[in-house]
């Protein structure tokens, strides 16, 4: 579906090892390595931690835990930060928490036009798109023909809320919990929140609709969060 | 300053295209350009507004040409040369030649776990009361300064509203320079969409950033 596109067709032409900017990075991690600047091993744990424990699955269990419990959705509204370092989730790009909680008048959508800040503890490591100009640049201008882009229609009279991560404060959406969810765990719940669903660019699944976009059952480590 | 990574509202870029199921990396060297970004930032030399600074002060062209992880490299290569650490002569043969600076810490495996779910709070205590109340009227600063700063474009010299007085926190102007944290308060303030965007903007958008009291005049 990227096919024409110029900013994954830079990625794609990196996606070989005899890339030339596949060469530089490796350059300078020799160098780095050589002079006793970095530890190879602890690439390897950040890698690891970022592909394989932190991300939206930790977001997800935030919102569904807000859709559960209403004190624990009035904790999240109030101290964000440490509503969810409750849950485990703390550190890097997640040190000063805002959750932005959408209602039947007004969705809100998270952008950063100045760079790529972005939730990490909740929901890993950004998309490509999120860090790229076409996202960045129209996020703020034009939030219905980004939200379009992503198979989002909202009436036109529901209110677009664009919150631009301009300082060190990272957001996090907390979409409206779906219909006919009476009775489901906060596991089941959690199945159904989405990563685009916490940014602003998607809704959550309903019940019965599983499918892509599912962040459950977790393929890794669910008890990871840092 | 007015660079390349200040998009908001720019034209011209092509469609967002999500990817569906986009793995985490499209590449290995994506893995490595991550680990090393990080681990490098441990080594104590250089701030995170330093980084950045040093992302947005790509040439134009590079910057949108590049993927985010090249961004990344590049700058990166930037603030090593800059702190000492390696030399254009090391990163032309891939080896190390020079002994280079001796860094504050280098990151032990072992640690990574701690360093990272620890993160790096940049909230600080100010002094001072804040300036603006919730729910008072202000106008954003119009100024163009050459150095880092974290005032986008698009909202400059526009009327907004405050709609929550944050705490302090470090001031990305200096510490970006080298010239202190001096932390200030920190406002989220919320435009209407036609302030920012003129009578076709969409008639149901409010946007907000969050503004450093220093790009905020009262009205």
């Amino acid at each position: 579906m990227t096919d024409n596109h110029h900013y994954h067709d830079h990625d794609h032409h990196h996606d070989n090892e005899l890339d030339p900017f596949a060469a530089r990075v490796k350059a300078l991690e020799t160098i780095l390595t050589e002079k006793g600047l970095i530890d190879p091993a602890a690439i390897d744990a950040i890698v690891e931690t970022y592909e394989h424990k932190v991300g939206p699955r930790n977001g997800a269990r935030v919102v569904a835990k807000a859709w559960a419990e209403p004190d624990f959705a009035e904790w999240l509204a109030r101290d964000a930060t440490a509503a969810i370092a409750s849950l485990g989730y703390t550190g890097r790009q997640g040190e000063h928490m805002q959750a932005v909680f959408n209602t039947p008048d007004t969705h809100n959508l998270v952008v950063c036009t100045l760079c790529s800040c972005y939730p990490w503890t909740v929901l890993g490591v950004p998309p490509v798109w999120y860090k790229a100009p076409p996202y960045r640049s129209q996020a703020v201008i034009n939030p219905r023909g980004v939200l379009a882009e992503f198979g989002l229609k909202l009436p036109e009279d529901t209110r677009i809320r664009v919150w631009d991560s301009t300082a060190e404060l990272r957001y996090m959406v907390v979409p409206m919990r779906p219909v006919e969810t009476e009775g489901l765990s906060e596991d089941e719940l959690a199945r159904l929140v989405t990563r685009d669903s916490m940014i602003g660019t998607g809704l959550p699944l309903r019940p019965g609709s599983l499918g892509p976009g599912a962040l459950w059952p977790p393929e890794a480590d669910p008890g990871a969060g840092i | 300053m007015n660079g390349p990574h200040d998009l908001g509202g720019q034209m011209g870029f092509g469609p967002v295209a999500p990817e569906t199921d986009e793995p985490v990396f499209h590449a290995d060297w994506e893995r490595r350009a991550l680990g090393v970004t990080l681990a490098s930032g441990t080594l104590g030399a250089w701030t995170i507004d330093e980084s950045r600074h040093a992302r947005e002060s790509l040439h134009p062209a590079t910057y949108y040409s590049a993927s985010y992880y090249e961004i990344w490299i590049r700058a990166l290569e930037a603030l090593l040369e800059r702190h000492g650490f390696v030399s254009a002569d090391e990163l032309a043969a891939g080896h190390r030649i020079w002994p280079g600076v001796t860094p504050k810490r280098v990151l032990h495996p072992a640690d990574v776990a701690g360093v990272l779910a620890r993160g790096g709070p940049c909230n600080r205590a100010v002094e001072a009361a804040p300036k603006f109340a919730a729910g008072g009227r202000v106008r954003t600063i119009n100024e163009h300064p050459e150095g880092h700063t974290r005032l986008p474009r698009y909202a400059r010299g526009k009327l907004g509203l405050i709609e929550a007085v944050r705490e302090g926190f470090v001031f990305p102007d200096t510490n970006a320079h080298a010239k202190g944290e001096a932390p200030q308060h920190v406002y989220t303030v919320s435009f209407d969409g036609r302030e920012l965007w003129g009578q076709g903007a969409d008639p149901a958008l409010t946007v907000s950033i969050d503004a450093w009291e220093s790009y905020l005049e009262p009205v």
